[in-house]
């Protein structure tokens, strides 16, 4: 199952510069982990040994993870992962 | 044949006819001569009125009612019943349906003795609103019995002038006019987003603008910071700031505050400040704005920017709540409980920002101070919105409330000030 996952301006670099990315997975942990597969480094930015980074949060469609299941979060068909990293400027 | 239609030239009046005799098409079909006491008498029939105690009586138990005053506005002016619309009676057709929509809300039409409010009853009842009363005696009779009653603030006639286009919307009014005037809104950074947030605050009529800044104004910041001007690089930057800003609004106090936002002056800067809107460009002080907020019971509109990307929110701690009548949030650690290490985090003097993006993300911070002061529409408490300038995309993300939350969680473990340079340092 391919699931659509927007990439912040901050990982860009990691994606060849695509905004958008898919990767396959039943949750959302398995989804990074394919995510890394194709984009090294990415899973690092996102995650740690506790889970994902508390300066990330990850969405499914309006939820953040951290509020669901974290990386145990099931996806299903249509979902969309955004990825909204802290930022500061101003 | 009688009425105006006797009536074509002037010094042609008809003899024995009284001015008063006007043509009426009334709702008994077909066309009849009537005369001014027909007319009233007509209209009271068909026009529910309800007496000053009831009217009183609704006020105090809370009902939803409109209450709608017809008089002048100079009449307006002097005095009206608590909460009370003002709608004088010869712009009623014309602006009804923009001050009240709803043609089934309840309606309490008064003006100074009863009479207007009745005609202005009927005419209301014709534009098709159901539930439409009429109070009897009216507004001289009220402040004789010494009923509660409200003065609009006063307002000078240029100021009337110059807000005019506000003043002309319900949802602001001279009252909210006032309000505004009234209000105190502390700008973190007179940068990217304190430029514009501050420029239409201070348009707006935002009473008292407060600016944190410790900088000064440098060529590579007119890119996007609209504030200041070529002529003032070098100045401080909210030296330039308070010339923009007086030269646009002289309505406004602007205060400028040479300093960086530190945990030993963040209790008097927010001072009595009403709300605080954040337009810092870096973590240590958007983690020690958001403590602060906690702390000392302030809304914070955050925003914030990186290369073509934004993101703005309203933080209302429940300590804020009770003052704006909302409900309260989640706040900044909720969202993100730890900055990123400073090698994960770029600031836009290292990876760049497209000028326009502040400009967005300030209006919208300046929009969200401004119903919170006013007490109007839906703040974006515990809603991010995300705006991407490339992809022209706004979406909206849902933000909880952390129970576990270090500093507004259940059980709060940072109760004071921390060393916020040393948090964001980890890495």
């Amino acid at each position: 199952m391919a699931t659509k996952v927007r990439i912040p301006a901050s990982l860009r670099t990691l994606t060849g510069g695509k905004d958008e990315v898919t990767a396959a997975g039943d949750t959302v942990g398995a989804l990074i982990e394919d995510l890394e597969k194709n984009h090294p480094g990415i899973k690092d930015r996102l995650v740690d040994e506790k889970g994902v980074r508390r300066f990330v949060n990850l969405y499914v469609g309006e939820e953040d993870v951290r509020f669901l299941d974290g990386l145990g979060t099931p996806l299903k068909a249509g979902d969309e992962i955004s990825i909204v990293p802290a930022i500061a400027g101003g | 044949m009688s009425g105006l239609s006797g009536v074509k030239t002037p010094g042609k009046w008809p003899v024995a006819r009284t001015p008063l005799e006007i043509r009426y098409n009334g709702c008994n079909g077909g066309t009849m001569a009537t005369t001014y006491t027909d007319l009233i008498a007509g209209v009271r029939k068909r026009t529910k009125e309800v007496t000053l105690d009831e009217v009183k009586r609704r006020l105090e138990a809370k009902e939803p009612y409109v209450l709608l005053d017809v008089r002048e506005k100079d009449e307006f002016r002097a005095g009206y019943i608590p909460g009370a619309i003002s709608l004088p009676r010869g712009f009623l057709e014309i602006q009804v349906e923009q001050k009240l929509p709803d043609k089934n809300v309840k309606i309490v039409a008064y003006c100074a003795g009863g009479t207007r409010s009745a005609l202005a009853a009927a005419t209301l009842a014709e534009l098709g609103y159901t539930n439409v009363e009429t109070a009897n005696p009216g507004f001289v009779r009220w402040k004789d019995l010494g009923y509660p009653q409200e003065k609009p603030p006063e307002l000078t006639d240029a100021q009337r002038d110059r807000y005019s286009r506000h003043i002309l919307l319900p949802e602001v009014g001279e009252v909210g006019q006032s309000k505004l005037l009234q209000s105190k809104v502390l700008l973190i950074g007179a940068g990217g987003l304190g430029s514009p947030a501050a420029l239409y605050l201070a348009a707006a009529g935002v009473g008292t603008l407060g600016l944190v800044d410790a900088d000064v104004v440098d060529a590579s910041n007119l890119q996007r910071q609209i504030l200041h001007a070529t002529s003032r690089v070098g100045a401080f930057k909210v030296d330039s700031a308070e010339k923009t800003l007086r030269d646009l609004n002289p309505d406004v106090k602007v205060i400028g505050y040479k300093e960086r936002l530190l945990s030993d002056n963040v209790d008097r800067l927010f001072g009595d400040y009403d709300v605080i809107v954040d337009g810092t460009d870096n973590f240590p002080t958007r983690y020690l704005v958001n403590d602060a907020s906690v702390f000392l019971g302030k809304p914070v509109v955050h925003g914030s920017i990186f290369r073509f990307d934004g993101q703005v929110t309203t933080f209302l701690p429940e300590s804020a709540a009770k003052k704006f009548g909302v409900a309260s949030g989640p706040c900044y650690r909720c969202l993100y409980p730890e900055p990123p290490p400073p090698h994960l985090a770029p600031s836009c003097q290292e990876a760049g920002v497209l000028g326009i993006l502040p400009g967005i993300i300030g209006v919208v911070q300046a929009t969200e101070a401004i119903k919170l002061l006013l007490g109007q529409g839906e703040p974006l408490i515990g809603r991010l919105l995300t705006y991407d300038s490339l992809k022209m995309k706004f979406r909206e993300l849902r933000l909880r409330k952390d129970p576990g939350c270090p500093v507004c969680g259940k059980n709060p473990t940072i109760t004071s000030y921390i060393d916020y340079e040393g948090f964001c340092a980890i890495g």
